[in-house]
């Protein structure tokens, strides 16, 4: 929960508020954009690496920090965690309906 | 197996834990080297407090601490926001959850925190409808969707998760969503820091300050530490390499007695931190006159709740539970020493129920909940710290 997990935006779904679809080592979701909107407009964002706190993208990052974030967490066992947290409330939505 | 606990660290491998193992073993090296230069001994160590519950989950997986020898001691701080929230909000949580209309959603990591009635995870199991979900936008969509019942959202965690809640209330807001509201646990990180610095009893020489936190708030929240009270601040990333180097950096300050705040993490953490985050949060919350933390008590200043403009989206005010209703600190599990651990004061390994009646299976106190929380860090890598968990 505290120490996100990195994504890259792979499309742009939403302005206002600004949102997108990131994936996270391959689960796709949903993600709020509106703190990392860069100068030059939300298109900007399509194919960057972000950094995603429960479905939040809170800092763009490089690809090389990317791939060192996730292994650092892979490492501590909390990718898995976040991954599954993700799936997991998916299925939970699914069955809402 | 155990390479890392051997010897107090010396012989340990760095090849299969780091990418970099000449860079880590340097910093090794540069470390004692400063120890030395301070006079640090087994007897008299430097105390380095790393605040980020997400650090000492990392201290603990690497072995970190053993690498570095006799000469310093980690105190494990209150960084973990599952950690020290006390039982009666959690008892609150209960009380809300077993309303016959609502649904109560909560990250996962606060559904087996132990209240006075037993936890989200125990009503959930008595039939109240507790859904686990990923983010608060989870608990907005299970609104949308269920319109004859009232969603609420468990709100907590430090800035870093402040965002996030925030804009989704605002969403809430935008969408006049009437059949969702957050139930507000935020906290804030610089006032037990400051409660902790204050405590005549604690001797902190230095910390290792937060990195996700401080990528929301930026790096001069923690300005107080060094101006007030003369202590050093190295903000740190979560890779065992950086938080050697933060060690390091932070150790060369105490030793040239120059507290300031350095950034060690500067390519995610701005100095002034998230501009769009930092004005949701103000544009949602306040700060409350006083919140509890467990095992630290009442602290001034060091929680928010949801603006009088929000109140329609304030869980609290909704249900009349919580503050809103003139309730606040409740009591401790009997012979925990929760209080001890999260002010540094004691080791987990030194609590009568660490390990036997209080395991991560099924925990008495909150700092054996998450992997983030010292107890259970202690017990998920005891394995390699054979001579403390002996005794
Ligand atoms: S062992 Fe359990 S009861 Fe004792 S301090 Fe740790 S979490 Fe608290």
């Amino acid at each position: 929960m505290c120490l996100g997990i990195p994504g890259r935006v792979v499309e742009i779904t939403s302005e206002d508020p600004p949102a997108g679809i990131v994936d996270v080592s391959g689960v796709r979701r949903k993600v709020d954009l509106s703190c990392t909107v860069p100068a030059e407009g939300l298109a900007a964002l399509m194919g960057k690496w972000v950094l995603v706190h429960v479905g939040f993208a809170m800092s763009v990052i490089d690809e090389d920090e990317a791939a060192r974030t996730l292994a650092a967490l892979e490492e501590l066992g909390e990718a898995m965690e976040e991954i599954e947290a993700m799936h997991r409330s998916a299925a939970m939505l699914e069955e809402a309906e | 197996m155990n390479e890392r606990g051997e010897g107090g660290g010396r012989g340990m491998r760095f090849a299969d834990e780091f990418r970099d193992p000449a860079r880590a073993r340097a910093l090794v090296a540069a470390i004692r080297a400063v120890l030395k230069e301070i006079g640090a001994t087994a007897a008299d160590p430097v105390h380095v407090m790393e605040i980020c519950g997400g650090h000492t989950h990392a201290i603990f997986r690497y072995g970190i601490d053993r690498m570095l020898g006799d000469g310093i001691e980690f105190l494990h701080g209150p960084g973990c926001p599952v950690c020290v929230l006390p039982m009666s909000r959690v008892d609150d949580c209960l009380e809300i959850a077993e309303r016959e209309e609502v649904i109560f959603a909560s990250f996962g990591d606060a559904m087996r925190v132990p209240g006075t009635r037993g936890s989200l995870a125990d009503a959930k199991a008595r039939g109240a409808d507790v859904r686990m979900v990923y983010s608060p936008l989870d608990a907005l969509e299970l609104a949308r969707r269920n319109p004859d019942r009232e969603v609420v959202f468990f709100g907590l965690g430090f800035e870093t998760t402040m965002p996030s809640t925030a804009l989704t209330v605002l969403q809430a807001a935008r969408e006049r969503l009437g059949n969702f509201s957050l139930f507000c646990n935020h906290i804030l990180v610089p006032p037990p820091i400051r409660a902790l610095l204050r405590d005549p009893d604690m001797r902190i020489d230095g910390f290792i300050g937060p990195g996700h936190v401080s990528m929301v708030t930026g790096i001069h929240i923690y300005d107080f530490i060094a101006e007030e009270f003369g202590r050093p601040v190295t903000v740190s990333g979560f890779e065992p390499i950086d938080l050697m180097q933060s060690v390091l950096m932070v150790l060369e300050d105490i030793r040239d007695a120059t507290p300031r705040i350095r950034n060690q993490y500067a390519r995610v953490v701005p100095e002034h931190g998230n501009k769009a985050a930092l004005a949701a949060i103000d544009r949602v919350f306040t700060p409350r006159d006083a919140f509890d933390w467990r095992g630290l008590g009442e602290i001034d200043r060091s929680g928010v709740k949801i603006r009088p403009e929000f109140a329609r989206w304030d869980a609290e005010e909704k249900f009349g539970v919580g503050y809103a209703a003139g309730k606040s600190s409740g009591r401790e599990p009997e012979g925990c020493m929760c209080g001890e651990v999260v002010k540094g004061m004691m080791k987990p390994t030194e609590c009568p129920m660490f390990g036997t009646i209080c395991t991560p299976e099924n925990p008495m106190g909150a700092l054996m909940v998450s992997s983030e929380g010292a107890c259970a860090a202690y017990h998920l890598y005891a394995g390699l710290r054979p001579e403390e968990v002996a005794s």
